[in-house]
């Protein structure tokens, strides 16, 4: 075995982590970063700086480096892509073994990825694009508290995506007052409703006052419609006791689902919250505030499709997604792409999608993807042929917005959703066909027919903001 | 914009209650719910038949009419399963399941026979 000798001083990083012959592990966690590097700077030196301060490596040599092997330990930059239609900025893909990540703490992942590094100098910016867990640590993590299938079987919703409905407005509503708009809807048709991401425990709507008003017109709709119901009851707050506090509250009055924002919240409480969920029985929605501030800009943050992944890892079983159609548009492709990592259980490398590795989830459940933004009856042809069945529409203002009120936006909502499943079990092509088969479902709905009155019938246009990256942007 | 309507859904109104998967849609015709039983066939799902008395339609479990039709591709077979189950529980929901055993849930599930429900 060769030894090392000690000589203090600045190395170039790519004498230590540039490996372009590095043969690849099935255990190594693999990461994709699009670098923009400052001017001057090589492709393989930022790379390799990357890699080395998203590891072992820091600025200089330290001779407590020779007390270890860190040919064992650090990471590798062994590729470098260049980017369609950017010349300015390039990829370059990281090996990270295994041994260098706590098990089941994307807390501790996350903290080497997107840690120090991203502010460092050598990079102007930089964007994690992908990240291949391995399955061996896959298996580390809990995953989701339940899962599709079970959260099918606990609602007993089968053959069809689910209803949801934002109450609005945002903020000012009593908790009673509140009550009363989350029961219209649910005794219209609607399978959820859904506290606003930002309803936590404010002076004119306190948490509890509100889970209890809340629980009655869950009830009452149940009684009255003979169907499962639910309302995300959000336990965001702003410490751990306090969002346990919410919980077991949730749970000691029958809610079948509660509701978390796992960014703004942190990643710490998310899963501590996730094991409770899975532990007591309860479903849990997840919101994603704050997303667009790390994964809108192309060239610096992180990418939705990996924040979708470790909100898999660390457990959820509902997920926002964006709409592709609607308010918040989102490039379909890409959409298509990540809502596949939420749901399947293999998802293979498809640059078309903005997919840069397998990824294997071995049995880790799926999770709902949630449609939710802008979006009314008009959309529902366009949201199924695109989503399927393993997800929750969300109609705010489609379903609030209505004429008569939201008994009936809702009612007009799940016609449509209805007639739009029933069509394409028979053949049909929704999104061709999407407008004669909501014409003939509104002749005995007169509450669809007013919903499609005021909304008009929409134009699909997928010219978007947050583009994948082609030749020609 | 035609005038404001009443959403009239009531506890002591029994069209109020629904049955899930299709069930705000009118009652569908023979021709429609064949068309169903051939989407269930076409997804490699299992066929069966379920039945309740209206009154614990809320239940996870109703009862079994048979054994699911494992393997069963034949659409009238199913239906004429479907229609034996109604005949011998005329006052019974009945309701026309496709069991996935991939995912070991199920693919589908819609009410096909209406019982009359009491308040």
């Amino acid at each position: 075995m060769a030894t090392k000798t000690y000589s203090a001083g600045v190395k170039e990083y790519r004498e230590t982590y540039w490996e372009p012959d590095y043969p690849i592990k099935e255990s190594d966690l693999l990461a994709c970063f699009k670098i923009t590097p400052q001017p001057g700077v090589s492709r393989e030196e930022a790379a390799a700086a990357v890699a080395a301060e998203s590891s072992t490596g820091t600025w200089t040599t330290v001779w407590t480096d020779l007390l270890t092997d860190l040919d064992h330990y650090k990471g590798r930059a062994y590729r470098i892509e260049d980017v369609p239609g950017d010349d300015e900025t390039f990829y370059a893909f990281i090996a990270y073994p295994i041994d260098l990540f706590e098990e089941g703490s994307i807390v501790n992942v996350f903290t080497s990825l997107v840690g120090n590094v991203f502010g460092f100098k050598a990079v102007r910016a930089l964007r994690l694009e992908d990240v291949r867990f391995p399955l061996h640590y896959v298996m580390t993590c809990s995953g989701p508290p339940h899962g599709i299938q079970v959260e099918r079987d606990k609602m007993n919703k089968y053959g069809r995506p689910l209803l949801g409905c934002t109450i609005k407005p945002k903020l000012g509503l009593s908790a009673k007052n509140y009550g009363r708009a989350v029961y219209e809807c649910l005794r219209g048709g609607l399978d959820f409703t859904k506290d606003d991401e930002n309803v936590n425990s404010q002076p004119f709507l306190r948490w509890r006052d509100r889970f209890d008003f809340v629980m009655e017109a869950i009830e009452k709709a149940e009684v009255e419609t003979g169907e499962r119901k639910g309302h995300y009851l959000n336990v965001t707050a702003p410490t751990p006791e306090e969002m346990y506090k919410r919980a077991e509250y949730a749970k000691e009055i029958g809610a079948p689902i509660i509701m978390h924002d796992y960014i703004t919240a942190g990643f710490c409480a998310h899963q501590g919250l996730s094991n409770w969920c899975r532990d007591n029985g309860m479903l849990l929605h997840i919101h994603r505030a704050m997303h667009a501030v790390l994964d809108r800009n192309p060239r610096h943050g992180i990418h939705f499709r990996v924040l979708t992944k470790i909100l898999r890892l660390m457990g959820g079983d509902q997920l926002h997604t964006g709409t592709v159609v609607g308010k918040l548009e989102g490039d379909r492709q890409s959409t298509l792409g990540w809502i596949d990592l939420l749901r399947k259980p293999y998802v293979e490398e498809d640059r078309s999608r903005g997919i840069f590795f397998d990824q294997d989830y071995g049995a880790m459940p799926g999770a709902f993807a949630v449609a939710s933004g802008g979006i009314h009856v008009w959309h529902m042809p366009a949201l199924l042929s695109i989503f399927g069945d393993d997800a929750v529409f969300q109609f705010g203002g489609g379903t609030l917005g209505h004429p008569w009120g939201n008994a009936a936006g809702a009612c007009a909502n799940r016609v449509a959703l209805e007639a739009c499943v029933q069509a394409r079990n028979e053949g049909r092509e929704l999104e061709k066909e999407g407008k004669e088969i909501l014409t003939t479902a509104a002749k005995h709905s007169p509450e669809l027919k007013a919903a499609m009155d005021t909304w008009k019938e929409i134009k699909f246009e997928f010219d978007v903001v947050d583009k994948l990256d082609t030749a020609h942007r | 914009m035609s005038e404001m309507q009443d959403y009239n859904s009531k506890l002591s109104d029994p069209a109020s209650r629904r049955f899930e998967t299709f069930s705000y849609l009118p009652e569908m015709t023979d021709e429609q719910i064949r068309k169903q039983v051939e989407y269930i066939v076409k997804q490699g799902w299992n066929p069966a038949v379920e039945h309740t008395e209206p009154e614990n339609s809320f239940d996870h479990y109703w009862y079994m009419w048979k054994l699911p039709m494992f393997g069963e591709t034949d659409v009238d077979t199913i239906l004429k399963e479907a229609e034996l189950c109604h005949k011998a529980h005329p006052g019974h929901h009945v309701r026309l399941v496709g069991y996935d055993n991939y995912k070991q849930s199920q693919g589908t599930a819609m009410v096909i026979y209406r019982g009359p429900i009491e308040v």
